[in-house]
């Protein structure tokens, strides 16, 4: 089936079997790898872009389900190679590791600081509970979270 | 665009050892356009996907590729007689077939493997491939697998390898002694990158594998005999890596991706689902241990009697390496002078066993800590106090015989530890729920709360042992270029996450004087960078560079003199901000002195190491050591059987820590993964059959399972190695549990003598586990594999 995607922007089509995921469809039909495939059941949150705005797992979201809507991917964060300042603040922290969760983990403080921009920790651990990483125990991902939320605070005060 | 990977190099601009320098790799995984083994893609590449058998134990009657083959997309199926040279493949021993011929030995087992246009198309596929098994009877149980009457797993039966160490006296007579069995769980290395490579035929009728891996040349060396091809043949390219931990030291689609796109002429990628990685890759052992711990009445330690049973699984892996390791390291960082260590890893129709993080040092750690809890609790003295006493330093002697010569800060880690602040007890009313055991699922209150401390002490050894020599080679260029003098190393040793190339490119900054470094994608171009594991890179792959970069300066120097004139140099000569200085006068750019570029190639070898013998003694079967130790806080609500760490504050031994901030990843990684072991994480067998092949059911330590993580480094350089740096990937996985178990025990009073404790046994509806004592010795002569007696 024909699939059209507004996808960071611009208007994108694909032919796919009707049960592609979102997912799927982002990696394999529109070369978009930064969007990665840990656990494809919506238990890691690698796959995390938003659908209309709302941050959803693209592996749950069947390609057909996001016809004709918008979807934003890690691509969207950076532009021209300038780091959005949860990239910036996922490096200077030392949050990068393996860097497989670093797309997911990205888009989802994005979303967050986007929601709340002075988050506590408790309300940044439950809004990370469902990214998983496997190689740094969270703590500079934290540390990343907070330096972030301070940086875009003097942006945008 | 996998291709985009392939001879792509890293460049980064800042940091020289001893800074938290960026890492060199940091910016394309920050914008997601890192391509790891799963992204890779090339014109006309075909998916490939794996049939494995359903059952532990089975005879193969038939199998019928018909159906298969009848379906839309589909371009081959290979199954064991379409294998076009050697049969199997192995880290250790050649025992694990390509395909399986004949028998399968456990659930999961590959029997056949298959090309699509599309990986729906090969999904189907799978599903057609129509085999026929005669279930046969499986040896589930490491214990059952060692009766007389249990059926043989494999041709030389169920005992992979006994391991005997027999240190002074074993029958010393002690004041008091503590006895204790302990079990633990099979862990998942479960790194998110899942199993990814792209095979891509040649014209030269070879093949180049991009995948993402610990060891391209081990895995070149199985590859090649099995596809039919010279090693020249058979060319390797790592694919990004999205974490390893021990479980890509095998190979997985290695083999199977070549042989398809060989068969084919075309590319072939293959990349596990999460569901099929748990089949695709060794586990970490689970392990039964017996542990008897005598002592004089002032603390002192006279004896350590250990036997324990690694389950090897189906197919031997680094089993026999693993058994080492626990064997040697069994009676934990302390001087015993006196100890009876029997070890036997053991074959089942299990899912099989292999390199994890700590190999081997975890499970006797959890053992071996309880033991000097029960001990100090026998005696009346302080956990701290009683470690204090005992622990080793340079100069003690260990189990094997073995003279400690390096360095050993054993005391100052466990005494660093201890100084490390205490969270803050806030009772539990005055509280974010989130912050209760259970609190995260809304269940808990808060109203039976109680809080335990718990420390523990392990080491480990850095790179390989008993006599194996793992080298490293590097390659070093300096060039002009742009904007100045550029470094550019080669190597085969892998980048898996830990931050390897970036400490490579620091170390080159350091030697060389210069800002730029590149590094390049590692290959089999190059000779052997050894594996990726044992907390060996900084120490090998970094010799490598730091030997390499030093010939590259001698060379650089020696132009300089040609140019000066030998008399124009009056002090020593030396490079530093891209400049050649004599003594504190600069002469000139290095550019100045780079009309063709300077390159060295090095190997460097660590000290060499040698096998244990009969009696398990050796003169030096480990080159170096690392202390660590961990304190855990936790809370647990004893109603509810819930448990959550509240604080983790490790200490860990490093020599010198080249990239502050990476070690302290190292840190804080390790310790989740071993909290993972003490409460979360096991794969649970039924039958032999893995139940809970998903991140749904197989739980990983999330952002609210893991407390703050406090650590400290103690910094006493280990003599003969650039800049004195051990290794620093496995120290706190190595304490983490046994340091949470040891709190749990605190907070709740009960035994809890396995891991990962169950909120059953928090609760006190399960009791401990217990043995009919230990398993019995096999009858095989000495300490080595047993297959070495074919």
């Amino acid at each position: 089936m024909l699939v059209r995607l507004n996808v960071n922007g611009g208007w994108r089509e694909a032919e796919v079997w009707p049960g592609a995921s979102l997912l799927s469809m982002l990696r394999d039909d529109l070369g978009l790898w930064g969007t990665k495939n840990a656990c494809e059941q919506g238990e890691c949150g690698s796959c995390s872009v938003w659908l209309d705005g709302e941050l959803v797992c693209s592996c749950l979201v069947l390609a057909a389900q996001a016809d004709g809507r918008h979807v934003e991917t890690i691509e969207s964060l950076s532009h021209d190679g300038v780091l959005h300042p949860v990239q910036e603040a996922f490096l200077e922290a030392g949050a990068v590791q393996c860097g497989f969760c670093t797309p997911g983990f990205e888009v989802a403080v994005a979303d967050l600081l986007r929601r709340d921009p002075h988050p506590s920790e408790e309300t940044v651990r439950e809004a990370l509970s469902g990214n998983l990483c496997r190689c740094t125990g969270y703590e500079k991902i934290l540390d990343a979270v907070r330096l972030a939320a301070d940086r875009m605070d003097q942006v945008t005060p | 665009m996998a291709v985009e990977a392939r001879g792509v190099g890293l460049a980064g601009r800042a940091g020289r050892i001893g800074t938290s320098a960026a890492r060199i790799d940091g910016l394309p995984k920050a914008l997601g356009s890192f391509a790891y083994g799963s992204d890779l893609w090339e014109e006309g590449m075909l998916y490939g996907a794996t049939v494995r058998s359903p059952h532990p134990s089975a005879r193969i009657r038939s199998i019928d590729v018909a159906p298969a083959l009848a379906l839309p997309g589909v371009r081959r199926v290979l199954t064991a007689a379409d294998l076009p040279a050697r049969r199997r493949y192995g880290l250790e021993y050649e025992d694990q077939p390509v395909l399986a011929e004949g028998i399968v030995r456990y659930a999961g087992e590959p029997v056949a493997v298959l090309a699509a246009d599309d990986p729906e198309q090969a999904r189907a596929a799978v599903a057609a491939v129509r085999v026929e098994y005669e279930p046969l009877p499986a040896v589930t149980d490491m214990e059952a697998a060692l009766r007389p009457d249990a059926p043989a797993v494999t041709e030389v039966g169920n005992v992979m390898r006994h391991v005997r160490i027999v240190h002074g006296d074993p029958d010393a007579r002690a004041d008091v002694w503590v006895e204790g069995y302990y079990e633990v769980g099979m862990q998942d290395q479960a790194p998110l990158g899942p199993e990814a490579g792209l095979a891509i035929p040649a014209p030269d009728g070879g093949v180049d594998l991009h995948v993402s891996t610990q060891w391209l040349h081990s895995d070149r060396r199985q590859i090649a005999p099995c596809v039919g091809l010279p090693e020249e043949k058979v060319r390797l390219h790592c694919a990004g890596v999205g974490g390893a931990f021990g479980a890509r030291e095998d190979v997985s689609m290695h083999i199977h991706a070549c042989l398809l796109a060989l068969s084919l002429g075309r590319p072939v990628k293959m990349v596990y689902g999460r569901e099929e990685s748990f089949f695709g890759h060794v586990h970490r052992h689970p392990a039964r241990i017996w542990a008897r711990t005598g002592a004089r009445r002032d603390g002192t330690l006279v004896s350590a009697r250990v036997r324990l049973l690694l389950e090897s699984g189906a197919y031997t892996s680094s089993s026999s390496v693993v058994l080492a390791n626990a064997c040697t390291f069994a009676a934990g960082p302390y001087e015993v002078p006196n100890a009876l260590i029997e070890g036997t890893s053991v074959y089942t129709n299990n899912p099989p066993t292999g390199a994890m993080r700590g190999f081997g040092s975890v499970q006797v750690c959890f053992a071996h800590e309880a033991q000097m809890d029960k001990l100090a609790a026998a005696l009346g003295m302080d956990p701290l106090e009683l470690r204090l006493r005992n622990a080793v330093h340079t100069g003690s002697v260990l189990p094997t015989g073995q003279t400690i010569r390096g360095s050993a800060p054993g005391r100052e880690v466990l005494e660093r530890c201890a100084a490390l602040p205490m969270p803050p007890d806030i009772p539990p009313t005055d509280r974010d729920r989130l912050t209760l055991p259970g609190g995260a699922g809304n269940v808990g209150r808060g109203e039976h709360i109680r809080r335990g401390v718990g420390l523990a002490f392990g080491y480990k050894n850095v790179a390989y042992s008993y006599g194996f020599d793992d080298s490293c080679e590097a390659a070093v260029r300096l060039e002009r270029g742009i904007d100045g003098p550029v470094a550019t190393i080669h190597t085969a040793a892998i980048e898996v996450g830990q931050g390897l190339h970036t400490v490579l490119a620091q170390i080159a900054r350091t030697e060389l004087g210069v800002d730029e470094v590149v590094v390049e994608q590692p290959d089999t171009e190059i000779g052997s960078g050894g594996s990726t594991s044992a907390s060996r890179q900084t120490v090998m792959a970094g010799g490598a560079v730091a030997t390499a970069c030093a010939t590259v300066r001698e060379r650089l120097l020696a132009r300089v003199v040609e140019a000066l004139g030998p008399d124009a140099a009056r002090g020593p000569l030396r490079l530093e901000d891209g400049r050649v200085f004599d003594g504190d006068v600069p002469l000139g750019g290095i550019d100045h002195f780079l009309d063709t570029p300077v390159e060295a190639r090095e190997v460097f070898h660590h000290r060499p190491t040698t096998p244990l013998d009969e009696r398990g003694q050796g003169e030096n079967p480990h080159v170096m050591f690392i202390f660590g130790a961990m304190r855990a806080v936790v809370e647990v609500d004893e109603e509810l059987g819930l448990a959550r760490v509240v604080q983790l504050a490790g200490v860990q031994d490093v020599g010198k820590a080249l990239n502050p901030r990476g070690v302290e990843g190292q840190i804080e990684g390790g310790a989740a993964q071993g909290l993972g072991l003490a409460l979360l994480e096991e794969i649970q067998l039924r039958d032999g059959r893995i139940a809970n092949a998903s991140f749904t059911d197989y739980l990983l330590p999330t952002i609210l399972d893991m407390p703050p993580v406090v650590s400290a480094v103690v910094e006493d350089p280990e003599p003969g190695v650039p800049y004195g740096a051990k290794g620093v990937g496995e120290g706190s996985t190595i304490v983490a549990t046994a340091a949470i178990a040891a709190a749990l025990r605190d907070a709740t009073g009960r035994e809890l003598n396995r891991v990962p404790v169950t909120p059953d046994e928090l609760a006190g509806l399960a009791p401990a586990r217990t043995s009919g004592g230990p398993a019995p010795i096999p009858d095989v002569p000495g300490p080595r594999a047993v297959l070495d007696y074919r």
